[in-house]
């Protein structure tokens, strides 16, 4: 059963130049106790996507569904529960935690705001929840500037879960984070999600730790899905050339050096060009990329491409 | 590099997954024991506290100069009506008398027979009171416009921009000026007019600072957790966005000081009142005489404003990361 | 052959801090020499060292040697003036944000003519051909269009490429690439990875990475030199430290990394953690990677061990060197 079922989402911002589509057409859903990864270079709308299911940017059009009740109209209250199902992890741990406030500040208010009424508890859940995530008990009558940035990232992940959220959409949870921490808190985020069953949405332009992290992956490409299957097909079959390109842009030792990477600069979403958006960097690109834009199927999750030349399916 | 699954799920063995509340169940990174670095490292951690500004503020002796002589303006105003019980302006020796001519009156009389140093105290309790509230008010209402404008943006930030813009291009003396007369002269309706004239200065600063802040992850998070738009305005922002207001508002008391100061030279301050300026307005036609009915009341106003400016910078130093970092 | 340039005991004071500690490498022509260490190990101070661009307030001990026609110099030894000679024509350096490393009032060809003015004795029309042939040998497509274009028209990518421009613009015989991928896209990555080893092969310059990403190592260096807070703790071919790491610390950061466990996901294996932080490190005697280390035994918190040779041309700063590999296969072969 899909917990979080988007159809059809745009999301549009503007600028002076004008307004602007950061996402355009993008169903996907998740599944209870899933990891799915998004992957995609910067400016592609991988963030906006976060933002969106969040709630914290409005969608123009299409549909989000979030364990059976429409949110992608909810204001004001009727977030409040869509709050406590879905919950958010970001990049930048430093960033990411208001320097004026203890972290008891930080874990206790969102409760009290969601009704835990007595402070005792409020207290014994968020003690709970900073051992849960491998910080010492004193940590909470700290500031966050105490802490390094591995370990604020633990705190981000336990100001998430301390609604008991279903599902955590982690925006670049250790990209900011040195290879040694980023291990640490892969490994916490999978026994968590194994404890309370959760569901991730992974946004990460890592390709090696999304390979390793999530269960199906989508591809996206300026505002579009491009490519989307279970993890372990799309990387060892990948099917859309954008995404063989950004496997083989992975620096790997069995890699050759004289090995051409994909040519050209991201054009960004203000001046898309016509056609499939990828053609003007693709190396398949035929007259008809140029003229019509092929649109992604992928029904039920199955391995789906938006590409008019897909690459050979191996045996 | 090995990298056979079976090897891999014998050097790391998963975590324990259980439903308990255990201090985490940390896989091992290897058979052999590895001391628990993580909650040590935490342990010895230095503790920051909140009083580090304060540290910094205390350190430099510049802003302490500041502090002590605000403070004994402070006291000499909070004490004024038990040191010099009569009515300052009551005639109470002969005139032009010089300072040190009389010991019961240590910094003389002026034309019309008043005690002098009575004047300067009891001047300071109008003059800080002016200073204190009118800047009280002028952040009062600039916090809170500049937060609103900052923090919705789009047609709310227009038109509060607008309404900032309308205050600023007026030139605030003569706008206070023209208050006063209108209204009348008395303590409230300078402090008033004065923070009607600073309150833009504030609401400009308030707004920059609510832009930039509330693109901030924080933000975002709290946010994404379900608090109002109160609560994020004045609970997740504004502490962030206070040390510049705070350096400001320092400056501000001081301006407010000398805009007073300037009404009542003029003849504008309230009459029933003594005040610094307007001793030094009795006292501008015989300047070439007694050159010290001006020169005290213009010493006492010029003590005041720099001890502001030397706290104001006392404070910018201290609350300003950028400098503080390399010294604590 | 000889080094075109060799660090010789080089430590970095601030107060009692010394993130730089008796580091000791060398560079020899034409190589990919990679640094790399995560944030707090020393390998930014390390680089600004070898291009005598430290703050004012660190005091720095030790030789870095640079090889001119004239000589080795010593960059730390020279005064200012000399040292400005030095940089450009000798050693020039990529910084990691090309956003800010580039002065945004100015158009990219002027900066790059900049550049030929401090160093070299050119009229203005040949001055303007070079910036061209500069643009082109970096392959920013459409210089003679691009050359008036200010650095907020470009790309990330092609900022970067601006920036190595300037670097080579005098045909330095280093060029230091300070984590000069990192902000980028993994495709644009790819492009400038390439470009800097396609450089390196036309000009004859020798490239050291500044980098964390040991993939970026595994493919393009030639040898590695790994730091971690402050020391030197093993230096060897990627080959030789990818398959057979030596120092528990690299041990560490290869099984941690993702990477390593070619078909394995979350479902099959945690990743291998290393405990705690590099901070861990600060105010401890002995080895600073102790704290961390899963094989440190009692004289690992008396001694630091010093970098030795190890197994021919192998340099490696631990008591126990491999024993975590040795280990390793101990366990395959039983299991």
């Amino acid at each position: 059963m899909s917990l979080l079922t988007l159809e059809n989402v745009a999301t549009a911002y503007d600028t002076p130049q004008g307004r602007f589509r950061a996402l355009e057409g993008v169903s996907f859903s998740v599944a209870k106790g899933e990891t799915v990864g998004l992957v995609g270079e910067s400016g592609c709308g991988k963030s906006t996507l976060g933002k969106t299911l969040m709630r914290l940017v409005p969608s123009d059009e299409g549909s989000i569904r979030l364990d059976g009740a429409e949110i992608s109209q909810a204001q004001g209250r009727a977030l409040m529960p869509v709050r406590r199902k879905l919950q958010m992890i970001f990049q930048d741990p430093f960033a990411s935690l208001n320097p004026r406030h203890r972290i008891r500040r930080i874990l206790t208010g969102p409760l009290k705001i969601h009704g835990v009424a007595s402070r005792a508890e409020r207290n014994r859940i968020a003690e709970e929840i900073v051992q849960r995530v491998g910080l010492p008990g004193d940590a909470l009558d700290r500031y966050p500037h105490e802490f390094s940035g591995g370990q604020r990232q633990r705190i981000g992940i336990a100001r998430a879960l301390i609604l008991r959220p279903q599902m955590i959409v982690c925006d670049e949870p250790v990209s900011a984070l040195d290879l040694s921490i980023q291990a640490q808190i892969i490994n916490l985020l999978a026994q968590l999600k194994a404890e309370y069953g959760l569901s991730y949405l992974f946004i990460s332009h890592d390709l090696s730790v999304v390979r390793y992290f999530t269960d199906r992956v989508l591809v996206m490409y300026l505002g579009r899905i491009v490519e989307s299957g279970p993890t372990r097909d799309v990387w060892n079959n990948p099917r859309h050339p954008y995404t063989r390109a950004l496997i083989d842009a992975l620096p790997e030792a069995d890699r050759p050096r004289e090995a051409a990477p994909l040519a050209g600069d991201l054009p960004g979403v203000q001046n898309l060009p016509g056609g499939c958006r990828f053609h003007p960097r693709c190396p398949y690109a035929t007259d008809l990329c140029c003229r019509s834009e092929p649109l992604i199927d992928a029904k039920g999750g199955t391995h789906g491409f938006a590409c008019h030349n897909p690459l050979p399916l191996k045996a | 590099m090995p990298s056979d699954s079976t090897l891999h799920k014998a050097l790391a063995k998963p975590a324990v997954r259980t439903q308990t509340a255990q201090p985490t169940p940390r896989p091992e990174w290897r058979h052999i024991h590895a001391p628990d670095a993580r909650s040590a490292t935490t342990a010895h951690l230095p503790r920051r506290q909140g009083f580090r500004e304060l540290k910094l503020f205390l350190r430099n002796p510049n802003a302490i100069f500041g502090m002590v002589v605000l403070l004994t303006m402070a006291l000499c105003a909070l004490t004024a009506p038990l040191i010099f019980p009569r009515d300052p302006l009551a005639m109470v020796s002969r005139p032009f008398l010089w300072p040190g001519q009389d010991p019961a009156f240590p910094l003389g009389t002026d034309s019309m027979g008043r005690d002098v140093l009575a004047g300067l105290v009891h001047g300071a309790r109008i003059s800080l009171y002016v200073g204190l509230a009118a800047t009280a008010l002028g952040l009062g209402v600039g916090i809170i416009v500049g937060a609103l404008a900052g923090y919705f943006g789009g047609l709310t930030d227009r038109i509060l921009s607008r309404l900032i813009e309308i205050f600023q291009t007026l030139p605030s003396f003569v706008l206070v000026v023209v208050l006063v007369a209108i209204i009348g002269p008395n303590a409230t309706t300078i402090t008033v007019s004065i923070a009607i004239v600073t309150w833009p200065t504030v609401a400009r600063l308030t707004r920059a600072e609510f832009r930039s802040l509330r693109e901030n992850d924080f933000v975002i998070a709290a946010r994404s957790l379900g608090f109002g738009h109160a609560h994020i305005i004045f609970r997740e922002i504004l502490p962030n966005a206070l040390p510049p207001i705070i350096v400001t508002s320092s400056v501000m008391v001081a301006g407010a000081i000398l805009m007073e100061s300037a009404l009542s030279f003029m003849g504008l301050g309230d009459p029933n009142v003594v005040s610094w300026g307007s001793m030094i307005g009795g006292g501008r036609e015989m300047i070439r005489t007694a050159w010290y009915l001006t020169a005290l009341p213009g010493l006492a106003i010029v003590v005041t404003v720099l001890a502001l400016n030397l706290i104001g910078d006392g404070l910018n130093d201290a609350l300003n990361p950028r400098f503080s970092e390399d010294r604590l | 052959m000889t080094a075109v340039l060799s660090v010789e005991d080089l430590s970095v004071h601030f107060g009692p801090a010394r993130p730089v500690d008796r580091v000791s490498f060398h560079v020899n022509p034409r190589e990919t020499l990679a640094i790399v260490g995560e944030s707090g190990s020393g390998k930014s101070l390390t680089a600004l060292s070898m291009m005598g661009l430290l703050p004012r307030n660190a005091k720095v001990s030790g030789r870095v040697l640079i090889q001119t026609p004239q000589g080795p110099a010593d960059m730390l030894g020279l005064p200012e003036k000399r040292r400005r000679l030095l940089r450009g024509k000798q050693i020039a350096m990529v910084f990691q944000e090309p956003m800010t490393s580039l002065n945004p009032v100015h158009s990219i060809g002027h900066q790059i003519e900049e550049v030929l003015i401090a160093h070299e004795n050119l009229d203005r029309a040949a001055r303007r051909t070079r910036v061209l042939e500069l643009m082109n040998l970096v392959r920013i497509p459409d210089a003679a269009r691009r050359i008036d274009d200010y650095p907020h028209q470009l790309s990330g990518g092609m900022r970067q490429r601006v920036m190595i421009a300037m670097a080579v613009a005098c045909r330095p015989r280093i060029l230091i690439a300070d984590e000069a991928t990192t902000a980028l896209d993994v495709t644009i990555q790819a492009q400038i990875l390439q470009l800097l080893d396609n450089l390196r092969r036309e000009l004859d310059v020798a490239v050291v990475l500044i980098t964390h990403d040991l993939g970026v190592v595994s493919q393009w260096a030639d040898r590695v030199v790994v730091m971690y807070a402050g020391l030197h703790v093993e230096q060897a071919t990627p080959a030789q430290l990818f398959g057979d790491p030596l120092h528990p610390y690299s041990y560490g950061l290869l099984r941690a990394s993702p990477r390593s466990d070619a078909g394995l996901t979350y479902r099959d294996a945690p990743l291998a953690e290393i405990p705690g932080s590099i901070a861990s490190a600060r105010g401890e005697v002995g080895c600073p990677f102790r704290p961390r280390c899963p094989a440190a035994r009692e004289v690992c918190g008396t001694v630091q061990p010093p970098p030795i040779q190890h197994r021919g041309d192998r340099l490696v700063a631990c008591h126990f060197p491999g024993i975590l590999t040795q280990e390793e296969r101990h366990v395959a072969a039983y299991a």
